[in-house]
């Protein structure tokens, strides 16, 4: 079982329970979560205040139109498909984007530095992709116009604010300038959601 | 006192009981019973605080009529499958209205939905025997702590739950900096959290 040390924060993981984060910052939230039991728990009394909240809103407009007879409805019976257990990556990520962690099609950006963009819905805003770094590679000085998490998938990445191994998120904004630094030994891949573009420092 | 400048009247009714604490014994009837009776009500109880919803998100009147009876009708459909391990049946009902509501009305890939593998979790975090009771008291807690909450904390807890609004629409909509928008949404949170703490 992974321990997980860093996660989003709760302002952060409020906004993802009600439903108003862009949408590559609900991915990256969506992963941790899916890897991380306390913030699932956390997510629950996050959903109960949105649920206490709508129950408390008017009551006005009339009568909703029951549209058909219960009898005339086929009860779903879900059934786990088991999406995500064996490519490697969490399910949430396999689900949506259909990857297996081996068949990414990373594209290089630097010396021990790949990345593969992921689609987003149309007139989403931000950014989402992954990216891999080679054991004791560095990602580039770079600043950030809004809030970015960054969920680690495999391996583990340092900068100043600490390390981050498998399932951690880190939750940074704006103000924050990093250089991740990959594992000496298995480097990483990690999901990246950013709000607004990358500043590169020289 | 900074009120919301929103054109609807406040969408809360802070010393109210919500209207949805019966909803255990409701849902649970209608895994069971599955009748006619059961079907109406869910529709008659929660059908307009849906609506309204769906209408807070830009939804026109005909769309928040089809999208609440779509939430009801998925409640309907998955009732059997509740279990008290997902949180209270309002936070389920929460949570289908939410998703479609990010489907439909934002047109985006609902990032909340987690497979039901993943949702049930560990053995470890099942819930208990007793858990429907406990789960009642966490409703009322959360509800009590809401209604305790300055009105400054429970507009921008509003704002982000009822209109679905990110931290810097929330700010802009005030006319507040970010960073107090975040501090006043996680004093809020860290009084719901103390308010559940001794229920763990």
């Amino acid at each position: 079982m992974t321990v997980i040390r860093h996660h989003p924060d709760s302002v952060t993981l409020m906004s993802f329970a009600a439903g108003a984060l862009a949408e590559p910052l609900s991915a990256a939230c969506s992963v941790h979560v899916s890897m991380c039991a306390q913030c699932r728990g956390e997510l629950r009394d996050m959903e109960l205040v949105g649920a206490t909240l709508l129950g408390s809103t008017p009551m006005g407009g009339g009568r909703v139109a029951v549209p058909v007879k219960p009898r005339e409805l086929q009860l779903g019976v879900h059934t786990g498909d088991g999406v995500g257990k064996r490519n490697g990556l969490p399910e949430p990520l396999a689900r949506n984007y259909g990857l297996v962690l081996d068949e990414i099609p990373w594209k290089r950006l630097a010396p021990g530095v790949w990345q593969h963009h992921l689609a987003l819905s149309r007139g989403a805003q931000g950014e989402l992709y992954l990216i891999k770094l080679a054991p004791g590679c560095r990602l580039p000085l770079h600043g950030h116009t809004g809030a970015e998490l960054t969920v680690v998938l495999t391996g583990a990445f340092s900068d100043a604010s600490g390390e981050f191994r498998r399932g951690d998120m880190q939750d940074i904004d704006n103000a924050i300038e990093h250089q991740p630094l990959g594992d000496k030994e298995e480097g990483c891949v990690c999901l990246v959601a950013a709000e607004g573009p990358y500043l590169l420092k020289g | 006192m900074l009120r919301p400048s929103i054109d609807s009247p406040p969408a809360y009714a802070p010393r109210s009981v919500s209207a949805w604490g019966w909803m255990p014994d409701s849902l649970s009837r209608i895994a069971t019973e599955r009748s006619d009776g059961a079907f109406r009500r869910l529709f008659e109880e929660f059908g307009p605080q849906i609506r309204h919803y769906m209408m807070r998100h830009g939804a026109d009147a005909a769309t928040a009529e089809e999208l609440a009876q779509e939430t009801l009708l998925a409640v309907w459909r998955k009732a059997a499958q509740y279990s008290a391990a997902k949180g209270t049946p309002a936070t389920w009902m929460f949570s289908i209205a939410r998703n479609l509501r990010i489907d439909r009305l934002r047109r985006e890939v609902c990032w909340q939905e987690l497979s039901d593998d993943v949702a049930e979790g560990t053995p470890s975090e099942e819930a208990p025997p007793d858990a429907t009771a406990s789960e009642h008291e966490r409703q009322a807690r959360v509800q009590a702590a809401l209604s305790a909450l300055p009105d400054d904390q429970r507009d921008v807890v509003m704002l982000a739950f009822v209109e679905g609004l990110a931290h810097h629409a929330i700010a802009e909509r005030l006319s507040l900096p970010l960073g107090t928008v975040k501090s006043r949404l996680r004093l809020a949170y860290q009084k719901v959290r103390a308010a559940l703490e001794d229920l763990k």
